[in-house]
């Protein structure tokens, strides 16, 4: 060894042992990659749920700090809501330490990382979205449609107008139109409604409107010619402030219109003006920002300047709020995971078997501070939606008041339409279907 | 069978006229580029969302109407000033492939700034224009859309008077005609150029307050160039009248077709109907109804 590799050999060793005494213990953190949308066409609906999920995250940093001290964070990617862009950002941020799930709130991005999260065994959240049969764990046990499925979503939508017309039976003979969003999302009610329209005996008409939906005097004339008693709105961005100035015109009477859970908030009636007024939609999660966890977030998160939203004003509306329940279902996932596996960072997988045992009853909710903000969840091995209920917002042309009780979709009706799905998903891609007892075990 | 509904039918057909006539308000605004520097400005969508989302910015922090109006066309001619020197002078005498790829960064630049300066909320804009539709014979018309109309025939019948009585006017048809004669009698194109990208800024403005009081004032907004472009092939890219016709023809005929034949595709054929038609029309008639023929001596 010449004097020359021995004085290198030294350095090495040396600037190993000094990398090792200045680099600090790896903390325990738990991670959020958020492929977020906070520029481009759905921006305004990016920024209000990424905002209200960070939003949360802080509070439990801040108040709490972390989750029985596994602090919580988080890295961005901007997706414009572009699948391309969003599995760009999905490879970009998996290098991260200790990821948690994933919510990229986007049917297309969802839709394109399921063979990828299940590969990687990370749990893969679409709130209220994303495809159907996916609440099935037996073959999707990384997915999870958190709180309503599209079908659930239908099942409320057309309970609703039940209630409004004297019940289920009273449908008969009634004629509705639903007025979708040309895209996957919109067209994957299509079975549901017309299975829903035959077992309640309906007359149902099912109208496209091509993306993104800024024209829609055809439509809308064609419904006026078809007289129905209802139209269902499923409609995503610009579609639906112009499908309501355009029902104005055409003279349909907007309290009978019936938004489905992405037409529903402050950013689809504003830009409608007076054309809103008396519009109803459905939702899993109030607007306002009364209830006690939104008034921490204020207090911990916003007058210490740490809030996410630029625009204080929208603290409270319906994305920011959603954004906040997804943060508190995320947050209780982890903490159930904790119980079970230790109070550390925990493995994908084992976060997925804390989103499985994820029971929040309404005592558990008000214990949040989100009592009346959502209604429970009810997240099994085998249902990955967990029977959320819904609830009904009419719009007074400044904000959204409810107009119903929390209504339960009609789960046992639809499960086996959602199996026989996911089971010829499965049957196609050769999956095993998994037990009980599979999903008890957890990779770490 | 059953009888034909002709009183659906018209109501059908006048809705897609007056829809046209929204196409053709964009249109227009890709014309008075294009006629003065064969440039396909790909970016009018985007000064259009730039101008709307500034003027109701303005309108909300409590700017008057008139006022806002004027800061934000004030705002559109510096911007088309700006292109000017920065990006189209430098790209003088280059092929038109990249004066177009030039106009296509453009709109993403215009885009992101006009959301980083006003950020990304969706706005309300009320124009004062009541849009409950009166009953003509049975068939419903909008008085939003009357109004567009008589907008859009005033901003044609202003711009044509234009071009054929004053004298910057006149310089604009010379460019057209022939920059290399223009330069020669001592036309300053570079001026030229900036006053016609200022007046495709007011086209911008008033197309972006007529779209944003019926969309809303957000992103969405500089997708219309989408219903412009089978517009501009039907009428010719460098004809204001063209652009009307252009209108007037696609928005019928998409809005005829979706509710005529839409079931027999699936529905939701108003999308790519008028590109059918723009791409069936580009093979019959290259030029467009009313664009110039151009003969070049090889």
């Amino acid at each position: 060894m010449t004097l020359y590799t021995k004085i290198r050999a030294a350095a090495f060793a040396a600037g190993i042992g000094l990398a090792a005494i200045a680099a600090p213990a790896l903390a325990d953190e738990q991670h959020f990659p958020l492929q977020s949308y906070r520029v481009g066409p759905y921006a305004a609906g990016g920024t209000g749920f990424f905002g209200g999920f960070i939003d949360y995250l802080n509070l439990i940093n801040t108040r709490d700090g972390g989750v029985n001290g596994v602090k919580l964070t988080w890295s961005e990617a901007e997706t414009q809501y572009e699948v391309e862009r969003g599995v760009e950002a999905y490879e970009r941020l998996k290098s991260n330490q200790g990821i948690a799930a994933w919510n990229p709130l986007s049917v297309g991005i969802a839709y394109a990382m399921i063979d990828r999260i299940t590969q990687d065994k990370v749990p893969l959240i679409t709130i209220n979205h994303g495809r159907t049969d996916s609440t099935d764990g037996r073959v999707f046990p990384y997915v999870f449609p958190l709180l309503l499925n599209p079908y659930s979503e239908t099942s409320g939508i057309v309970n609703y107008i039940a209630s409004k017309e004297g019940g289920l039976e009273s449908l008969k003979g009634k004629k509705i139109v639903v007025l979708y969003h040309g895209s996957p999302y919109g067209k994957e009610t299509i079975p549901i409604y017309e299975l829903l329209a035959e077992k309640y005996g309906f007359e149902l008409q099912q109208i496209e409107v091509p993306h993104p939906g800024n024209e829609q005097q055809s439509q809308w004339l064609t419904i006026r010619r078809a007289k129905p008693d209802y139209v269902v709105l499923r409609g995503w961005g610009v579609m639906n402030p112009v499908a309501l100035k355009t029902a104005a015109k055409t003279g349909f009477p907007v309290d009978h219109i019936i938004g489905n859970v992405w037409s529903n908030s402050e950013e689809d009636v504003i830009p409608a003006g007076d054309a809103a007024k008396g519009y109803t939609a459905i939702t899993t999660q109030a607007s306002g920002a009364e209830y006690p966890v939104v008034k921490e977030i204020v207090k911990t998160v916003y007058d210490a300047g740490k809030g996410n939203l630029e625009d204080k004003n929208r603290i409270g509306s319906v994305y920011h709020n959603l954004g906040i329940v997804n943060g508190i279902l995320n947050v209780e996932a982890v903490r159930i995971a904790q119980e079970k596996f230790g109070k550390r960072t925990l493995t994908g997988d084992e976060v997925r078997w804390g989103f499985e045992h994820l029971q929040l009853d309404p005592a558990r909710v008000e214990a949040l501070g989100a009592k009346d903000l959502f209604h429970s969840i009810n997240v099994t091995w085998d249902n990955h939606e967990g029977n959320g209920y819904v609830t009904f917002q009419q719009w007074d042309g400044k904000k959204w008041n409810v107009v119903s009780d929390w209504i339960a979709p009609d789960w046992a009706l639809l499960r086996p339409i959602i199996e026989k799905s996911s089971e010829a998903y499965a049957a196609e891609k050769g999956i095993k279907l998994r037990t009980a007892e599979d999903a008890e075990a957890a990779t770490n | 069978m059953a009888e034909f509904d002709w009183l659906f039918f018209t109501e059908v057909l006048i809705g897609g006229l007056l829809s046209g006539v929204m196409y053709s308000l964009v249109a227009i605004g890709f014309v008075l580029i294009y006629k003065t520097s064969g440039v396909l400005n790909f970016s009018q969508g985007a000064l259009l969302l730039f101008a709307a989302l500034t003027f109701v910015s303005l309108v909300e922090k409590g700017v008057p109407f008139a006022a806002a109006f004027a800061i934000t066309f004030a705002a559109m001619v510096v911007i088309g000033v700006a292109i000017e020197r920065t990006v189209l002078r430098p790209l003088t005498n280059k092929p038109p492939i990249t004066l177009f790829m030039a106009t296509l960064g453009l709109s993403y630049i215009i885009e992101g700034a006009a959301q980083l300066i006003w950020g990304t909320q969706v706005h309300g804009l009320d124009l004062g224009i009541e849009d409950i539709p009166f009953d003509v014979g049975g068939v419903f018309i909008s008085q939003f859309d009357i109004f567009a109309a008589v907008v859009a025939a005033s901003m044609v019948g202003a711009l044509s008077a234009f071009f054929r009585y004053t004298r910057i006017g006149l310089g604009f048809r010379a460019v057209a005609d022939d920059q290399f004669a223009a330069l020669a009698v001592g036309l300053k194109l570079p001026w030229i150029w900036a006053s016609v990208w200022a007046a495709a800024g007011l086209v911008a403005l008033v197309a972006g307050l007529l779209w944003g009081a019926r969309l809303g004032v957000q992103f969405s907004l500089s997708l219309v160039v989408l219903k412009a472009l089978p517009v501009l092939v039907l009428g010719g890219f460098d004809s204001i009248l063209g652009a009307i016709v252009g209108g007037l023809l696609v928005g019928a005929s998409e809005k005829l077709a979706e509710v005529y034949i839409g079931d027999y595709f699936g529905g939701g054929i108003e999308g790519w109907f008028a590109y059918v038609v723009a791409l069936a029309f580009l093979l019959i008639r290259p030029s467009g109804l009313f664009g110039q023929k151009l003969v070049e001596r090889v």
